[in-house]
């Protein structure tokens, strides 16, 4: 994993601070090639890795990165899956399974399986995740994935329910099907981590909240620092700067601190907030 | 909204889930064979079998009335899902019976729980922007985008469509923050692609001392990513902006000093406002508002979005349901082009249809 990953938040009218910067956002990105120029200033500072959800708006900028391989032969996608308001604004029309089938290809056996009750063998259920992960990683074909997430309102709603089985069954799906390594978004880090190690999966991949201020760390500051000192995952902070509440250089010194934190993931929107970060990350984590 | 509580509830170190109860057998099975949890699909035969503390209800509204009923004859603390029924009269008939035996109870409205809008309400409790005299609540949401939809959401019947299942959060706000309102007025219950229910809703609200209110909710609209609240209020000392993000505050005039306050705009980030929740899927109200539940039962305290509270709501809501049924004044212009009358006294009107139109509007 690189030390800095860039972030898609910033694209979607994602923001935790302002409701009228989330609007003014999402106007500037409108066009697909405004994402795109932000992401070449973030390939000429030295990034290398774009962590984005499998928003559908992204399958052009893949467009983009399959067609100019060339230029950027060492750029890699983290997705990050599912991207949850489009199941949601689906559920809420839909209904649960009727939100599950609309993402499945028309064609296959399990539309038919889930109308009229399909087996719960696991192998069932594994066939089921398979095809919604086909479906989410399409837009990606071709292009370098080497590491796949669940994003976090799935992962947590999995560990809360106690469906362990589910984050094993993403896991060995992304593996087989991907050669990817799986990883995990959530906002109760303690928490998972320990869950995680009870279906076997050690060592895994965590992205989650590490800010100063404990903004949207869930099991409190305390538990947070014993896992990252416990060097259990291989974690990437994210949400390092608490929406902005922190000053940038106060908020990288906490994170670079702690160099058990492998990478941070941040988004910005101009060249110069890209370089700035950046510069400051390398300059902490020399240091 | 049922699998998202579970998925909190069962997260919950003070709870032990005992049951659920769906009538989707699929995701019944799916939960028994890989969570272990027990199911139900009769909420009777749960019930009568478990023994239990409390419930969380959160199926369509129309059956909320009959299954929280039984579960406060059972003399179970009730969490229920809003709105609160659909008929005000069953929500103080239930809010009555659960006071009457002790019970904790409490309805799903978690905007009381976003940390902004208690900041409002600190702010609007001290009258830090003075006597006010104007609140404006917005409501809008990419729910219905198009003229599609077979879920319990497009039947009136159920409970669906925009009133109950939308502007009620935005209702149920106002009442929190300002009080209920007294009388209703120039209420539109609009249908953008909706066959059998509203997807935008206007009203005037008339409060007590000479405040009005107006709100606007559609749930129509995709230029929001998610459901999104804001309320504006005017004080004679300023005037107040807030939603899920941030509260603006800005001050005309600063009568005594009041913490860091200051003249001018004030803002205050969820950031620093939020409290952290013991566990978080999908924002920190829908954790907090369990949490308070559970706290309450502890304590024997009373919740602070109680079957009352949100019986006020739905008694707004149905108020604006008939006010909507009411006509709208005319815009004639061969009536504005005539004289004056000579006399003062009102002239016997002609009792044509549009005559009672107008008269029923005067009343």
């Amino acid at each position: 994993m690189d030390r800095i990953l860039f972030g898609d938040n910033q694209f979607f009218g994602v923001n935790h601070m302002s409701e009228e910067k989330a609007r003014a956002q999402s106007m500037r990105f409108q066009d697909t090639a405004a994402v795109i120029e932000v992401l070449e200033d973030a390939y000429a500072e030295g990034i290398r890795t774009f962590m984005c959800t499998t928003h559908e708006r992204i399958s052009e900028v893949c467009d983009h990165f399959r067609a100019n391989r060339d230029k950027y032969p060492d750029f890699k996608f983290y997705p990050c899956m599912p991207y949850a308001h489009k199941y949601a604004n689906a559920a809420a029309e839909l209904g649960v399974l009727g939100a599950v089938r609309s993402f499945l290809p028309a064609e296959n056996a399990f539309g038919a399986l889930l109308k009229g009750g399909m087996s719960l063998a696991r192998k069932d259920i594994e066939g089921l995740a398979s095809l919604l992960i086909d479906a989410e990683m399409k837009m990606f074909a071709g292009l370098t994935t080497p590491i796949v997430f669940l994003q976090n309102v799935a992962t947590d709603f999995l560990l809360g329910l106690g469906f362990d089985e589910a984050l094993r069954i993403f896991a060995d799906c992304v593996r087989a099907q991907y050669g990817a390594e799986p990883g995990f978004i959530t906002m109760n880090a303690p928490a998972l981590v320990a869950r995680l190690d009870k279906v076997g999966i050690k060592d895994p991949i965590i992205c989650t909240n590490i800010n100063k201020i404990g903004f949207r760390m869930s099991g409190g500051m305390d538990a947070y620092e014993s896992l990252i000192a416990s060097g259990r995952c291989r974690l990437i902070a994210m949400s390092v700067f608490a929406s902005g509440a922190l000053p940038p250089e106060e908020a990288l010194q906490y994170v670079c601190s702690r160099p058990q934190i492998k990478s941070i993931v941040f988004g910005a929107s101009s060249r110069r907030n890209i370089a700035q970060t950046s510069r400051l990350i390398r300059q902490l984590t020399a240091a | 909204m049922g699998l998202s509580h579970h998925s909190i509830v069962n997260a919950h170190p003070d709870i032990e889930l005992r049951a659920v109860c769906d009538t989707s057998g699929y995701v019944l099975d799916i939960l028994a064979k890989y969570t272990g949890v027990k199911t139900y699909t009769d909420y009777k035969k749960l019930l009568a079998e478990e023994e239990l503390d409390c419930v969380f209800v959160a199926t369509p509204s129309r059956y909320h009335v009959e299954i929280v009923t039984a579960a406060l004859e059972r003399g179970l603390h009730v969490f229920c899902e809003k709105p609160f029924g659909l008929d005000p009269r069953d929500g103080y008939r239930l809010a009555e019976l659960a006071e009457r035996k002790g019970l904790v109870n409490q309805i799903g409205y978690h905007y009381r729980f976003v940390a902004a809008f208690n900041e409002a309400k600190r702010l609007l409790d001290r009258k830090l922007i003075g006597e006010l005299h104007h609140i404006r609540a917005e409501a809008y949401g990419p729910v219905v985008l198009r003229p599609k939809g077979s879920t319990w959401r497009s039947q009136k019947s159920e409970g669906g469509g925009c009133l109950f299942d939308y502007a009620c959060h935005a209702i149920d706000l106002v009442n929190y923050l300002v009080g209920r309102p007294q009388a209703v007025s120039g209420t539109v219950l609009n249908s953008v692609f909706s066959n059998d229910v509203d997807d935008e809703i206007y009203a005037t609200f008339h409060f007590s001392r000479g405040l009005k209110g107006q709100l606007a909710t559609n749930w129509s609209d995709e230029t929001f990513r998610k459901m999104s609240v804001k309320l504006s209020i005017w004080g004679t000392h300023g005037r107040i902006n807030v939603d899920r993000q941030e509260a603006q505050v800005y001050l005309r005039t600063l009568a005594e000093p009041f913490e860091d306050f200051k003249q001018g705009w004030n803002v205050r980030y969820t950031t620093d406002l939020t409290k952290p929740v013991w566990f978080y899927v999908r924002g920190e109200e829908y954790s907090a508002q369990i949490d308070h539940f559970v706290q309450c039962i502890k304590e024997g305290a009373t919740t602070l979005s109680t079957f009352r509270t949100a019986s006020d709501t739905t008694l707004v809501a149905a108020m604006m349901r008939a006010d909507a049924a009411k006509p709208y004044t005319a815009v004639d212009p061969i009536a504005a082009q005539s004289p004056p009358s000579e006399s003062d006294e009102p002239k016997p009107r002609r009792r044509t249809l549009f005559g009672r139109l107008l008269s029923a509007e005067e009343t």
